[in-house]
């Protein structure tokens, strides 16, 4: 663990259904990052092989004993790395994964739990869904990884902070969509960086939100990818709807000055939470 | 909202105006067309200039993304298309930079109309814009470019339009505009004042407007269009809100009968992967 690291936004435009083509686009972010002093590169949702795959969510999906994988531990002796892929399990499931890579080795991999599946989302359809919320630790800090949806369900930010992440890392593939006559990104960017700021101010966590850019079937992603600090302030942001690589300091020590500030963490009833939830169950049944 | 122009109740439901953000959309829509077109391979695009807003909006912005000579209008005036018509699109040719061409379709028209001398307007409106259609792509061909859609929101839901005729294309990027909003952001870039404020009309007989034709006004059928597909307003609601029953019925049941328009044709399945039934890429699949 460390005190203060940098960490990298990696936000790509990935080639839809040509892993090796993003794989070559990692090898150069990654390189990039690593010349710019960073510790750690977050790439977006799926940036290995690109969002909208549906009949071609198998042919691109890698197992953790592939090529593929090999080369991705192979990258993060440069710079740690998360990685968004479509991971194939030995029974032959697919998930919609984030997986930590760190000297060379996997140290985390976090399959999406809320897969969209309603208007414009079709993922329920292509992918298994994962099982697991938790944080974990790696050599910079105790983070949680949540993939796109899953972060929309306070239900899981909840879980990460009091599992003791002191950064959530959300990669993203999030499309523009809604237009209001004001501002300059559409009403679903909007919407994240209201719940990105709230989830950090609430629980004194770091956010680190990496979204793609690009179009595919002329849905287009927006971008703006941020580091939203544990006092809601944004640290570093991207530009909107075109491909970046953003670096930040990350000093700990906010979420620290934060939570002494505001110690809701500290004051959350555990074993409150858990009874009323079990017992919404039991009347649900 | 207080009483609205079509003198609606003061109602605790209202209905958002339209949104219109011209700089948030001419940043999507351009980057849109680039790369969608790009990743073809295609560096240019061939537009049918009616003179009219739609397609002077969708060349605007294939300028704006291609640059002016990788975009090449096509006027294909019938020996009955108004002169203003001409005029208007030589006038966007002008504010684009955009090049032009002009090929006039009398001669097949009236070619193929002798033989069958009783065919209505309707007949002879849709033979017409499949007839622009095929000189479109053959254009494209020769230049290696992509076709440029020009029907926006309105139109594909109403169903006013010609299946592969007009609505023919590979690229579309007013599509998911509305006709108030195509007319907003028209405006926004520079789009001549003379096409923006024109009665919009398909030009298909003399003095034809699209408004008479509907029996309804864009800025009317919009609200209403926006309520029932944007924000799902049921019927309850939408009565609520002031709009009249008749006018619900009859833009629903419009909607609903170009459904057609807006699919493939229909496939009868035999086999265990059907074309977009269990057949499913993305239309970007391999680009």
């Amino acid at each position: 663990m460390a005190d203060r690291f940098t960490l990298a936004l990696a936000q790509t435009s990935p080639k839809l259904a040509d892993v090796e083509a993003n794989l070559e686009g990692y090898a150069e972010v990654v390189a990039d990052a690593a010349g710019q002093g960073a510790d750690l590169v977050v790439f977006p949702e799926l940036s290995l092989t690109g969002y909208h795959l549906k009949d071609d969510v198998p042919t691109v999906a890698a197992r953790l004993d592939s090529k593929v994988v090999a080369r991705l531990k192979e990258l993060s002796k440069q710079t740690a790395l998360v990685a968004g892929l479509v991971e194939e399990s030995p029974d032959f499931h697919f998930y919609n994964s984030a997986i930590w890579f760190e000297d060379g080795e996997i140290r985390h991999v976090h399959r999406k739990v809320y897969l969209p599946t309603y208007g414009m989302f079709d993922e329920n359809r292509y992918f298994a869904r994962g099982g697991r919320v938790m944080a974990h630790d790696t050599g910079l800090a105790r983070v949680a990884t949540l993939v796109c949806e899953d972060f929309w369900h306070p239900s899981t930010s909840y879980i990460a902070a009091l599992d003791g992440a002191l950064a959530i890392v959300c990669p993203s593939s999030s499309p523009a969509h809604g237009i209001s006559a004001e501002g300059e990104q559409d009403e679903n960017a909007r919407t994240w960086e209201l719940f990105n700021r709230a989830t950090a101010q609430v629980y004194g966590i770091f956010i680190f939100y990496a979204n793609r850019v690009g179009f595919e079937d002329g849905v287009g992603f927006w971008g703006g990818s941020e580091v939203v600090g544990p006092d809601g302030q944004v640290l570093v942001k991207a530009p909107y709807y075109e491909p970046a690589l953003v670096c930040t300091e990350i000093d700990l020590g906010a979420a620290r000055r934060r939570r002494i500030a505001a110690p809701v963490l500290r004051d959350e009833d555990l074993d409150l939470t858990a009874r009323e939830l079990a017992r919404i169950r039991r009347s649900r049944r | 909202m207080s009483a609205t122009e079509s003198g609606a109740p003061e109602s605790g439901l209202a209905i958002p105006e339209l949104p219109v953000n011209a700089a948030l959309l001419e940043k999507i829509l351009v980057g849109f067309l680039r790369e969608e077109v790009g990743k073809t391979g295609a560096t240019n695009v061939v537009v049918g200039l009616s003179g009219g807003v739609d397609s002077a909006l969708a060349a605007a912005l294939a300028a704006r993304a291609l640059g002016p000579p990788n975009v090449l209008g096509v006027q294909m005036p019938y020996r009955l298309s108004s002169n203003e018509s001409l005029e208007h699109a030589a006038e966007l040719a002008e504010a684009t930079g955009i090049e032009t061409m002009t090929i006039e379709i009398s001669a097949q028209i009236d070619a193929y109309f002798a033989d069958f001398p009783d065919a209505g307007a309707l007949r002879r409106g849709n033979k017409m814009a499949r007839e622009r259609m095929t000189i479109l792509y053959d254009q494209s061909a020769r230049l290696g470019g992509l076709v440029l859609g020009t029907s926006n929101k309105t139109e594909l839901l109403l169903g006013y339009g010609t299946l592969y005729g007009d609505m023919a294309s590979a690229v579309n990027p007013i599509g998911d505009l509305y006709k108030t909003q195509v007319w907003d952001l028209s405006r926004a870039l520079g789009v001549p004042a003379s096409i923006v404020d024109k009665a919009p009309s398909a030009d298909l007989t003399p003095g034809q407007t699209d408004e008479d034709d509907l029996g309804f006004s864009y800025p009317e059928v919009d609200r209403l269009l926006y309520a029932m597909v944007d924000l799902r307003y049921s019927r309850e609601s939408l009565l609520e809100v002031g709009f009249a029953a008749d006018f619900i019925e009859t833009v629903g049941q419009r909607v609903q009968r170009s459904q057609f328009k807006r699919r493939l044709p229909v496939i009868a399945k035999v086999s265990a992967r059907t074309i977009d039934r269990d057949f499913r890429y993305a239309r970007d699949w391999g680009l």
